[in-house]
């Protein structure tokens, strides 16, 4: 007896929401990549001297620039948003026959992660 | 006039056709129905050509899933009146080769669940003998591979899951789920030798963690999870292989 099997074609993440939630978190790798190879970029640029380290700085204020940073940063954050979250899957711990509260879990990288965002702020703003 | 539903059916008749279609009926709406007293209602009042598995009626047999408008779930746990007074939309667990109707081949599946060895496995070495009874396991033992070992092999989260519809050789959710139940269990000794498969290339690194197993999962063992814990072990062994090679276990 012949078996039919369904083709699944390449619109397959369209079909439900979850699927397309995967996807952009999928997506979002690349602007954090993307970043990445910016820092590096940054960092090259300064030991250029400080004349190339100016010229990077005036580029990065342009419009484009800076409305290309709130793209990354919004795809981070919902790169970063949504790993935490699922965070407590990985990392599942026990007190005695009780499993430790998932929330608490995330909410430790949550803290780690204000933590780390505020040293940051404080050494780059001096604030 | 008492309230109807429509129901759109996959229908796959070998003998007939090449190509499956669907078929759209027409059943009584009750609260109390779930959508797999609508198809037997269907199989015993108007079609008895349509073919599809069920048997304990109480989400405990594993044997009726389907796909309820593009989302796996048990039709023994569906409710009509969650989709009344739309139409639904009912086809055979996605990912797998279609047999007839919503009857799909399950031989895949069930060769992966034997690859995984799903059972203890104790040194022969380390066994000891009857006289000194069982191998106790403390509550708390117990409690940290319980979840895993609650699959009824459904098959749902194999449907939920796009990389094994693309890919079928991925060892799948479930299976990796009950091979990481027996890498927990105290009382088991087997994990080098579920590891060939669970962590070969066609195992837990296939896994891109999307998550919607561990949803669609009737009895919250959450396949996504084990999956992950599973990478985690295998990256600590690979880890401790190259920081401490004499370390290797025989």
């Amino acid at each position: 007896m012949s078996v039919y099997h369904r083709p699944v074609s390449n619109t397959w993440w369209l079909k439900r929401k979850p699927y397309i939630l995967f996807m952009i978190r999928e997506l979002t790798s690349v602007f954090v990549a993307g970043y990445c190879i910016f820092l590096l970029v940054l960092v090259y640029k300064l030991t250029q001297g400080a004349n190339a380290y100016d010229n990077f700085m005036v580029a990065l204020k342009l419009p484009s620039s800076v409305a290309l940073h709130l793209i990354s940063l919004a795809f981070v954050l919902y790169h970063t948003i949504t790993w935490f979250n699922l965070t407590p899957k990985i990392l599942v711990l026990y007190r005695g026959e009780e499993r430790i509260n998932q929330g608490l879990v995330a909410g430790t990288f949550y803290a780690v992660w204000a933590v780390i965002s505020f040293m940051v702020v404080w050494l780059v703003l001096g604030v | 006039m008492a309230e109807t539903m429509k129901l759109e059916i996959f229908r796959y008749r070998p003998e007939k056709e090449k190509e499956p279609s669907f078929q759209t009926y027409k059943v009584p709406f009750r609260e109390d129905w779930v959508v797999l007293d609508a198809i037997n209602h269907i199989k015993d009042e108007i079609d008895g050509t349509l073919s599809y598995r069920w048997s304990c009626q109480m989400g405990v047999c594993g044997s009726c899933g389907i796909m309820i408008n593009n989302v796996p779930k048990l039709s023994c746990a569906a409710f009509l009146k969650d989709y009344y007074p739309d139409k639904i939309r009912i086809e055979p667990l996605t990912g797998f080769p279609v047999e007839r109707d919503l009857i799909f081949e399950m031989d895949d599946f069930m060769t992966k669940l034997t690859e995984i060895q799903p059972y203890i496995i104790r040194k022969e070495s380390e066994e000891k003998p009857l006289e000194e009874g069982e191998h106790l396991q403390s509550p708390a033992e117990l409690a940290h591979y319980k979840q895993y070992s609650m699959c009824i092999n459904c098959m749902l989260c194999y449907a939920a899951c796009p990389v094994y519809a693309l890919d079928s050789t991925f060892i799948g959710p479930a299976a990796i789920a009950l091979g990481q139940r027996y890498n927990m269990d105290s009382r088991d000794q087997g994990r080098d030798a579920r590891q060939e498969v669970i962590a070969s290339h066609d195992g837990i690194w296939e896994c891109t963690f999307v998550g919607e197993c561990s949803v669609v999962c009737p009895k919250d063992v959450d396949p996504a999870a084990a999956i992950q814990r599973a990478k985690v072990s295998s990256t600590v062994d690979w880890f401790k292989d190259i920081l401490i090679p004499w370390g290797k276990k025989k």
